[in-house]
């Protein structure tokens, strides 16, 4: 790795004066399993590197009287995988901490971390914008709220300036009768990286969908919503029909590449497929 | 650029040294403290042969800055049984010659005494899954499922 100093701030407030006097040459680092590699492969070449894996107010997981999370951007995708109160509220969030890489990189990788670094495969993007997640973030002049699904700007861009950070994810409660679930698909069960996924996220009200949130990771450059299959659904008995034509709808919000992890044509199948599964799961849990 | 202090603790001692902020755990344990079980594979992540359990939990230390280890424990391969008494799974893989070339199984054997101190009678399927962030390149999985599989049975967990 190419020589940087290292920042240890000890609360936020000193990482923001830190970021605020070296910000365009700094680098954030959590778990460091995206960093790192991209440092030592001369991708990424900071002159400071902020070690904001001790922050206190990044590493909790809160969960109020109403069932709403407060989820630290610092907490690792191993600590959410085993969190038991998440598991029953938020199955399709622990099913995707519960992929991102081998027990030796979920012990370190971050939430935070995982959507920073804004690939299009992120395992955990597409639950948490289901689940309609807004980020925190503070910044020099206080702190604002983003909701996820606009938190992506590109491959590997986020809104997040060079002098912010992101604090945690705010998710509000799913509410009664609901049921979420995220599935990817991978050449080999483990240590793979998506070549789509898919989350899906309903809530049940008298007998119809009182809502439905979609999501989809690698088929875009950034995350990206089926808000017409999201429509098609909500106000509707989830008949085995009407899921089938919402899958078939989500496919128009793909707008995949082809490369050596699979074609165009497969992804936009696969998201047809892994939609009608997402959906059938999420009602499922829904109406359990 | 000045070096920095690292305290932290070992294989239960506590071990000051003095690193550079660009260098790794792994480095760190290496270079400085002087343990090279814990190896450098990849580098990046891939195939856990640098596995060793900060605070108990299993990590690469090679994605691990070394300064990021302060005030943590570590422990690594020489921490896990001594020549004289050897950790039961070190004992089982001696037994079932489990050690092709050797390189990746200080890895493995952190990310078995990981699985064993989780799940004290793991299923083979929760054997594999333990031990997926460990490449092999002799390939020898099946005898490392077996000897994991028989220590575990012999009622291990530390």
């Amino acid at each position: 790795m190419r020589r940087f100093e290292m920042a240890m701030p000890g609360s936020v407030d000193e990482c923001l004066t830190v970021l605020a006097q070296r910000g365009s040459e700094a680098k954030l680092v959590a778990g460091g399993t995206d960093l790192l590699p991209q440092m030592k492969n001369g991708v990424t070449r900071p002159g400071c590197v902020v070690d904001i894996s001790r922050l206190s107010e990044l590493r909790s997981i809160a969960l109020d009287a109403s069932g709403g999370l407060r989820l630290g951007a610092a907490v690792a995708a191993r600590q959410i995988e085993r969190d038991a109160r998440l598991a029953k509220a938020f199955p399709s969030l622990v099913e995707s901490a519960a992929l991102v890489g081998s027990i030796q990189i979920r012990n370190l990788a971050t939430v935070g971390g995982n959507l920073c670094n804004a690939a299009p495969s992120a395992d955990m993007a597409p639950p948490l914008i289901a689940l309609e997640a807004e980020a925190v973030i503070a910044g020099p002049k206080g702190r604002r709220r983003v909701p996820l699904a606009s938190f992506f700007e590109g491959v590997r861009t986020t809104v997040l300036g060079p002098d912010e950070l992101l604090i945690e994810l705010v998710v509000p409660a799913p509410g009664p009768r609901s049921g979420g679930h995220y599935l990817r698909h991978t050449p080999r069960r483990e240590l793979d990286i998506a070549v789509v996924g898919v989350a899906s996220q309903i809530t049940l009200s008298n007998g119809v969908c009182g809502k439905a949130r979609i999501s989809l990771a690698s088929v875009a450059p950034t995350p990206v919503r089926a808000t017409a299959a999201e429509r098609m659904l909500e106000g509707q008995p989830l008949t085995k029909e009407r899921v089938e034509e919402a899958a078939k709808l989500a496919v128009e919000a793909a707008r995949p590449i082809s490369d050596q992890r699979g074609s165009a044509e497969f992804r936009k199948h696969l998201v047809r497929v892994l939609t009608r599964r997402t959906l059938t799961t999420a009602l499922a849990r829904a109406s359990a | 650029m000045p070096k920095q202090i690292l305290s932290f603790t070992v294989n239960d001692d506590p071990v000051e040294v003095l690193v550079q902020p660009y260098m790794t755990l792994l480095d760190a344990l290496r270079e400085d403290v002087g343990l090279t079980g814990p190896k450098e594979g990849c580098g990046t992540g891939d195939c856990g042969a640098c596995s060793v359990h900060l605070d108990g939990e299993l990590v690469a230390s090679c994605l691990v800055l070394a300064l990021q280890a302060r005030g943590r424990r570590v422990r690594t391969i020489e921490g896990l049984g001594t020549t004289d008494a050897l950790h039961p799974l070190q004992d089982a893989f001696v037994r079932h010659g489990v050690a092709q070339c050797g390189f990746c199984i200080p890895g493995v054997l952190m990310a078995a005494a990981a699985l064993l101190e989780e799940t004290r009678r793991p299923t083979e399927e929760q054997i594999r899954y333990g031990i997926a962030g460990n490449l092999c390149r002799c390939t020898g999985y099946t005898k490392m499922v077996a000897a994991i599989s028989e220590a575990a049975h012999q009622g291990v967990s530390r």
